[in-house]
């Protein structure tokens, strides 16, 4: 911090009072620039709003102050590493990045380094497997769980037989969208399923040839791994083609109301994976607008609250202040570090009673992380998209997913990493 | 005052051809030296490491490599990103398949491979010119990182297409992977640097360059003085793919430790590689250098001040970067065509006649 000062100051020769510093630091990295801005842009609203509402309602968390402070990545992985390094000085408790690339980047970094990784919903997957990865945590959900949650819901609108169907997994080509194929690819053979996947290169404004692909392959169903401008561009080819919307199912970060609305009504019938609830008829989203969007201190401009991916900011802000005050419990310590956020994160457990307290009570499932399973329940339920009302809705309960396919696929998968750098199991 | 030629007399022809005629720039090279290997390791912390002295040393490397290319031998490619994929895909493959050779020789094997696979992509030259040349490398760029997206084998069936580096040590201390100390990183980085620049500007200076410069000024006259085309542009291509695969490794295995091929070496390097050397200055060894630290440092430092200083909003400032960055090069190259090379070579100039200029 102090060499980051000085270097500016040598160009500016200016200086200022440095920033206050906050006691509880979560540094957030996100993007509001850039081609996956439209889902960044949410989520770090969501993200520091959640922890400016435990500032100004509680007085933060065990009456320590919570800060957030922004570094813009643009979902590129060399800024998100000169991000990592740039926060990680002023005592970063946590990251979230919002980013397969960078997490991947990040994983042996924060582990030599001792500072956890909260990656709920995206990021590595097999990191489900504490006794590999001991600093990462991708509960409650995680992409191989999607995959099942969806081929599961496909199962159930045919009866439980697939045999001859075609999928396609139409996916971003990189690091995330490539995360589903091994799952997708192992239940193709017990269901009997043709799979075809079909990339989409980055930014993915152009995919005239992927949809082209599509018409000419008549699949059964398009499962999609697409994020920002990307989903724009899907849905509204999907319904160009006239493919039939609730064919095409999304994972979560392909379900946001932004996505699917330049499509117009077109877009009605288009499902969504989700691990957590939707709309805004949850008291929290109350408490954000009264302390946070009305008192002029929101990220953003308060027109988010209650949308798809801020939601799930909020969310994941929630369960790191909630791993942060069970940190605080098991040391007795109010200022604590971040290896003591790691053990907080660790033997987090989300109670339906806890989030009722929370005012956000069935808004996700209750579990408990230990030391093996970092991955949590992996619940997922299906929403679809109502064009005329302008919503989305839950058509599925939460349900667990196939995991006698999934775990021995996070098992091969952790073995190889461990393998590859040495790494010992660190439960008993 | 004390910067010319005058009292330093040479008589020797060895002497006179020294890149450093003036003691005062000789003086100011050992300095520079000294200061790199012998003050900065010891001060050096995770963020200045990462964040500005890594990716200046390796994209120098990168730009070194190019200029050779485009700045000496005139021959246009917008494949350096593949041609880095290349580099950093070879360079896991070995260090995965031989753990117990050292990783220097990994990556100069690495560059050695990208040497040849740029040759092969070079062949075009020989019958095509200018932007001709430029689309035959583009397709380069675009199907090495298909390759290396669509072919499993590159990187070893992980699920995500992700390489990892493993963790290597050099004479007992590690260089790649999570626990490498901010001053090895730094160490390696910079020996790399300074023995291929040293290789670049004795090879630059000495016949093959010349025939290289042979090639780019006139192609035809220097074929009637007795250049051969095709060696002259085989060892340019070969030459700088070697430089630009050795960034490429290094990139990967040292400065990222992880990566994905259309992520990390994406048309966007190839252009950024290439914007270095053009605000740098085309042909000159100085200049890959200046244009690598405007190109790496100038985000980092506007970053710094406007969020870091200032206090703005994070996204407001990561605009105004792409349009402070943008508006200094059209300036840059408005006010100077020929680089920074060409400003820092004017300064000299001047510095030489001062203060008594006519």
């Amino acid at each position: 911090m102090t060499f980051k000062r000085v270097a500016a100051a040598s160009v500016a020769a200016l200086m200022v009072a440095s920033p206050v510093m906050a006691d509880l630091v979560f540094p957030s990295l996100s993007y509001r620039t850039g081609p996956f801005a439209a889902g960044g842009i949410p989520y770090a609203d969501g993200f520091a709003d959640y922890m400016t509402l435990l500032n100004e309602r509680d007085g933060g968390i065990g009456g320590v102050a919570v800060s957030t402070p922004e570094c813009e990545t643009a979902y590129n992985t060399e800024k998100g590493v000169e991000c990592y390094e740039a926060t990680k000085g002023e005592g970063a408790l946590a990251y979230n990045p919002l980013s397969t690339g960078i997490t991947y980047q990040l994983i042996p970094k924060a582990t030599a380094d001792d500072i956890p990784l909260y990656t709920p919903g995206y990021g590595r997957t097999s990191a489900a497997n504490g006794n590999v990865f001991s600093h990462v945590f991708n509960f409650p959900a995680n992409y191989w769980n999607g995959a099942s949650a969806a081929i599961n819901h496909v199962l159930d609108l045919n009866g439980g037989d697939l045999k001859g169907k075609k999928i396609v997994l139409l996916h971003f080509n990189g690091a995330y969208g490539k995360e589903p194929i091994p799952t997708l690819t192992k239940l193709g053979e017990k269901h009997g399923y043709d799979l075809t996947t079909i990339p989409i290169d980055y930014p993915g404004q152009e995919q005239k040839a992927q949809w082209l692909q599509i018409r000419r392959e008549k699949p059964d169903y398009v499962l999609f791994w697409g994020w920002g401008v990307m989903n724009q561009v899907a849905i509204q080819e999907a319904a160009n083609i006239r493919y039939p919307m609730d064919q095409f199912i999304g994972v979560w970060w392909s379900g946001a109301e932004h996505d699917v609305k330049p499509a117009g009504e077109k877009a009605t019938g288009y499902k969504a994976m989700t691990f957590h609830g939707v709309g805004s008829d949850y008291p929290v989203f109350g408490d954000l607008q009264k302390y946070v969007v009305d008192a002029g201190k929101a990220a953003g401009d308060g027109s988010n609250v209650g949308t798809v991916i801020y939601n799930r900011g909020v969310y994941a802000a929630m369960m790191l202040a909630e791993a942060a005050k069970n940190a605080q419990e098991i040391h007795g310590v109010k200022d604590i570090t971040s290896a003591q956020m790691r053990d907080g994160l660790e033997q987090l457990e989300i109670t339906n009673a806890r989030m009722a307290e929370l005012g956000m009570e069935g808004f996700g499932p209750e579990f408990k992380v230990s030391c093996a399973n970092h991955g949590g329940p992996g619940a997922i339920a299906i929403q679809q998209w109502d064009g005329a009302a302008g919503k989305w809705s839950l058509i599925t309960d939460f349900s667990g997913s196939d995991m006698d396919v999934i775990q021995p696929l996070i098992d091969a998968d952790s073995a190889a990493y461990a393998a590859e750098n040495k790494i010992d199991p660190q439960c008993n | 005052m004390f910067y010319r030629e005058a009292g330093d007399f040479k008589t020797s022809y060895r002497d006179d051809n020294q890149t450093f005629p003036i003691r005062l720039d000789r003086a100011g090279y050992w300095i520079v030296l000294f200061v790199a290997f012998c003050v900065i390791p010891f001060f050096v912390n995770d963020y200045w490491v990462n964040s500005i002295f890594a990716p200046f040393f390796i994209y120098a490397i990168a730009a070194l490599g190019l200029n050779i290319l485009t700045g000496y031998a005139g021959q246009v490619s917008l494949g350096t990103g593949g041609f880095m994929a290349v580099g950093a895909y070879s360079v896991y493959k070995l260090m995965v398949a031989f753990p117990d050779i050292n990783i220097v020789f990994h990556v100069l094997i690495a560059g050695g491979i990208t040497a040849a696979v740029g040759v092969a992509f070079g062949l075009p030259s020989l019958r095509i010119k200018g932007f001709y040349l430029a689309v035959a490398t583009l397709a380069a760029q675009f199907f090495l990182v298909w390759l290396f997206n669509k072919v499993a084998w590159f990187y070893n069936y992980s699920a995500s297409g992700q390489i990892n580096a493993p963790e290597r040590s050099v004479l007992g201390v590690v260089v790649t992977g999570p626990n490498t100390e901010a001053w090895a990183k730094y160490m390696i980085c910079l020996v790399f640097l300074v023995v291929l620049a040293w290789v670049a500007r004795n090879l630059t200076r000495g016949m093959t360059g010349r025939k290289w410069m042979g090639i780019r000024d006139m192609d035809i006259a220097a074929e009637i003085i007795g250049v051969n085309p095709l060696m002259a542009k085989m060892s340019a291509f070969a030459v700088s793919s070697f430089f630009v695969g050795v960034a490429g490794a290094l990139f990967f295995a040292v400065y990222l430790g992880a990566a994905e091929a259309g992520e990390s070496f994406g048309i966007t390097k190839s252009f950024l590689v290439l914007f270095m050397i053009i605000i740098g200055g085309l042909g000159s060894i100085f200049g890959s250098f200046a244009g690598a630290a405007f190109m790496v440092l100038m985000p980092v430092i506007l970053k710094n001040l406007l969020v870091g200083t200032m206090g703005w909003p994070t996204e407001i400032a990561a605009e105004l970067e792409f349009i402070i960055v943008g508006g200094l090069i059209v300036i840059f190259l408005i006010l100077e065509p020929h680089g920074l090379a060409q400003l820092w070579r004017l300064t000299k100039e001047k510095l030489r006649l001062w203060p008594f200029p006519h």
